[in-house]
C-alpha cells in the first residue's frame, strides 16, 4: 500500500485533471473538448478550453499541492498534527493585501494587481515573522509570531470591511475571501508557478530534517540539523507556496490540515514521505472540490473555499473520532 | 579524535554561571558516569559541550562542524520524545541520518548498524511495533538503540537508566560498558550511584558549578564525598559481583 501510494495519487491527479477539463457550463462533449484544447481548430471551443478550463485545472493542482505540502511541512516541523498553512500568518496577510487592492480599486487596474498586492502582503508577513522569530527563536516563538500576525491581518481586514463606504466593494471582498478558481487566466498560472515551484523545492529538500525532528529538537540538532536554517527554509518555503496560492485563489481552508492527516497512516507516519504524498493529495482534494462546485450548483457560483470547509470539517471530526484511540 | 576535551568551560543561565571554569579530559575506552545532585549542571554540561547551548571556553565537540559532530558523537536527551507513530525500526533508523549523503538511501552498512542496535537493546520482538504505543521504559530502550545505531566514537546519554526495570538497567549498563571496552567514549549522567560504582571506569561528580571529584568510582565515592555532595550515608562494600553502594540514609 505505502509503496504504491505516490503512483496511485499521481494517477488520480491525472484523471481528475482530465475530468476538470471536460466539465463546465459550456457543455462541450469530452472528445470535442480535448480536441479543441490540443488541436486548436474550433475557435469558441478552443478559447473556452485554453483560456478558461486549462488555467482553472492547472491552478487547482498548483493550489492544492501548495496547501498540502505546506501543511505537511509545518506539521513535521512543529511535530503537531494541528498545524496548518495559515498558522504562520501568511494567508491572512495575503488576504489583507488582496482586500486592500479590492477596496482601493487598485485591483481593477491590471489582472495582476490583486494577486500582486496579495503576494506583497505575504512578503511583509514573512519579514515581520522572521524579525520576531529570528535566528535564535524556537518553534514556539514562530507559532506565537504567526498567531500575532494572523490576528493583526484579520483585524485590519475587518477594519477595511467595517469602514468600506462602498457596499459593492465590500461584497466583492467577502466573496473573494471565500476562495475560488473561477475566471482565472493563464496569467494567474504564470504568476503562481515560480513561487509554488520554488517553495516546493525548498520544502521537499528538508524531508530528512523533519524526520530527525521526530526525536525532538535537541536530538535533531545533535544529528547535524541546523535548526535555525531549517526554520528559515520552512518559513520561506511555506510563505512562497501559500502566499502564491492565496494570491491566485483566495483563502482555501482545511486542505493543508486534512490532507496530511488522512495520508499520515498510509506513509507510516514518516514526515519525509508525507511531503510528496500530501502535495499530490492536496491536488486531488482541490481538483475534486473544484469539480464539485461546478457540478453541485452550476448556476450559483458556489465558492471553492466554502466547499472545502464544509466537506473538510466533518471529515476532520470523523478522523479525530477514529484515531483518538490510537494516540494520533 | 575520540575524546572530549573541555578547557576553562563556563555556562551561564540568566545572570549566574551554572558551570564555572571547569576543565575535563575524557578519552576513548572510558565509561564515565556523570554524577551530582539535581541542579548540579549534568545536563547543562553535556548540552553545552555538544554545542547545543551557548558557553564560554573551549569544547572539542562544539567547535566541530555540525555534520562532522553528528558522526563523532551520539546524544540521547533526557526528554524522551517520539513525535509520530512510526515503527520501532524506522525510529532506530533515524540514527543513520548523519551517515547518509544527500539523496542516498540507507545501505547494507546502515542496516547492519540498525540490526546490531536492535539486538543489543533486545528489541527484536518490537521491530514492527508502533513506537508511540510502547510503554515508557520500552520507548527509552528504543531511543537508546537509536543512539547506538548512530555508531559514533562517542556516546553521551542523559539519565539513560531512568524508567527502566532492574533487568533492563543492568542490560543497559552492560551495553554501555561494552561500548567503552570496544574503544568508544561513553559519558552517562546518572542518579543511581550503585550502578555507577559497578559499571563505570571513572566517575565525575559535579557540585556547585564545578567538579567536586573525578576518578575511579572506588576512590571517588567515599563516605565523606557522599555526605558533602549528596547529603547521604551509604553502605559501601565489596561483594562477589563487584562493589556495592547502597544509600541508606540522609545526613
Amino acid at each position: 500500500m505505502t509503496r504504491a501510494l505516490l503512483p496511485l495519487l499521481g494517477v488520480t491527479v491525472a484523471v481528475l485533471f482530465a475530468a476538470s477539463l471536460m466539465i463546465g457550463p459550456a457543455g462541450l462533449a469530452p472528445v470535442q473538448a480535448l480536441s479543441a484544447l490540443i488541436r486548436g481548430d474550433a475557435l469558441a471551443e478552443t478559447l473556452v478550453m485554453r483560456e478558461i478550463r486549462l488555467p482553472r485545472a492547472i491552478l487547482a493542482v498548483l493550489v492544492g499541492a501548495a496547501l498540502g505540502l505546506a501543511g505537511a511541512a509545518l506539521q513535521g516541523y512543529l511535530r503537531n498534527p494541528l498545524a496548518e498553512p495559515g498558522l504562520i500568518g501568511v494567508s491572512g496577510s495575503a488576504a489583507l493585501g488582496a482586500v486592500l487592492a479590492l477596496q482601493s480599486g487598485f485591483a481593477a487596474l491590471h489582472v495582476l494587481a490583486l494577486p500582486g498586492a496579495a503576494l506583497l502582503g505575504a512578503v511583509l508577513a514573512v519579514l515581520v515573522i522572521l524579525a520576531l522569530a529570528g535566528p535564535r527563536g524556537g518553534s514556539i516563538t514562530l507559532i506565537l509570531a504567526g498567531i500575532a500576525v494572523s490576528a493583526l491581518a484579520g483585524a485590519l481586514t475587518s477594519l477595511v470591511l467595517n469602514l468600506s463606504p462602498n457596499p459593492f466593494a465590500a461584497s466583492e471582498i467577502v466573496f473573494w475571501m471565500m476562495g475560488s478558481l473561477q475566471d482565472r487566466s493563464m496569467t494567474h498560472v504564470w504568476l503562481a508557478v515560480p513561487f509554488i515551484a520554488l517553495g516546493a523545492m525548498v520544502l521537499l529538500a528538508q524531508g530528512r530534517k523533519f524526520d530527525a525532528l521526530t526525536l525532538g529538537e535537541d536530538a535533531a540538532a545533535s544529528m547535524g540539523v541546523h535548526l535555525g536554517r531549517l526554520r528559515l527554509a520552512l518559513v520561506l518555503g511555506v510563505a512562497s507556496m501559500v502566499g502564491a496560492a492565496t494570491a491566485v485563489a483566495g483563502a482555501i481552508g482545511f486542505v493543508g490540515l486534512v490532507v496530511p492527516h488522512i495520508l499520515r497512516p498510509l506513509v507510516g507516519a514518516q514526515p519525509s514521505r508525507l511531503l510528496p504524498a500530501s502535495a499530490l493529495g492536496g491536488a486531488v482534494l482541490v481538483l475534486m472540490a473544484d469539480i464539485a462546485v461546478r457540478v453541485i450548483l452550476p448556476t450559483r457560483d458556489l465558492k471553492l473555499g466554502v466547499l472545502t470547509a464544509i466537506v473538510g470539517a466533518p471529515l476532520f471530526l470523523h478522523l479525530i473520532y477514529k484515531t483518538r484511540a490510537q494516540g494520533l | 579524535m575520540s575524546g572530549l576535551a573541555l578547557t576553562d568551560f563556563s555556562v551561564a543561565r540568566g545572570p549566574c554561571d551554572v558551570l564555572q571554569g571547569l576543565s575535563l579530559q575524557l578519552g576513548a575506552g572510558e565509561c564515565v558516569g556523570l554524577l551530582g545532585p539535581n541542579g548540579a549542571g549534568k545536563t547543562t554540561l553535556m548540552r553545552a559541550a555538544l554545542g547545543l547551548m551557548a558557553h564560554r571556553g573551549r569544547s572539542s565537540l562544539s567547535s566541530l562542524p555540525l555534520a562532522e559532530r553528528a558522526k563523532t558523537v551520539a546524544w540521547l536527551p533526557q526528554a524522551r520524545e517520539i513525535a509520530w507513530p512510526v515503527t520501532v525500526e524506522t525510529l532506530i533508523a533515524l540514527g543513520r541520518l548523519p551517515h547518509l549523503g544527500a539523496g542516498t538511501r540507507p545501505g547494507a552498512e546502515d542496516q547492519a548498524a540498525i540490526d546490531s542496535a536492535i539486538a543489543r537493546m533486545g528489541l527484536e520482538a518490537f521491530r514492527t511495533r508502533i513506537a508511540t504505543q510502547l510503554s515508557g521504559g520500552e520507548q527509552a530502550r528504543v531511543l537508546i538503540a537509536r543512539a547506538l545505531a548512530q555508531d559514533t566514537p562517542m556516546l553521551m546519554v542523559d539519565e539513560p537508566a531512568a524508567g527502566l526495570d532492574p533487568a533492563h538497567q543492568i542490560t543497559l549498563m552492560d551495553v554501555l560498558a561494552t561500548e567503552a571496552r570496544a574503544g568508544r567514549m561513553v559519558l552517562a549522567s546518572m542518579h543511581d550511584l550503585g550502578l555507577a560504582a559497578r559499571y563505570c571506569t571513572r566517575v565525575v561528580v559535579l557540585s556547585r558549578g564545578g567538579i567536586a571529584a573525578d576518578g575511579p568510582p572506588a576512590q571517588v565515592l567515599t563516605p565523606d564525598l557522599l555526605a558533602r555532595v549528596f547529603q547521604i550515608r551509604a553502605h559501601i562494600a565489596d561483594g562477589p559481583d563487584g562493589p556495592i553502594l547502597q544509600p541508606v540514609g540522609v545526613v
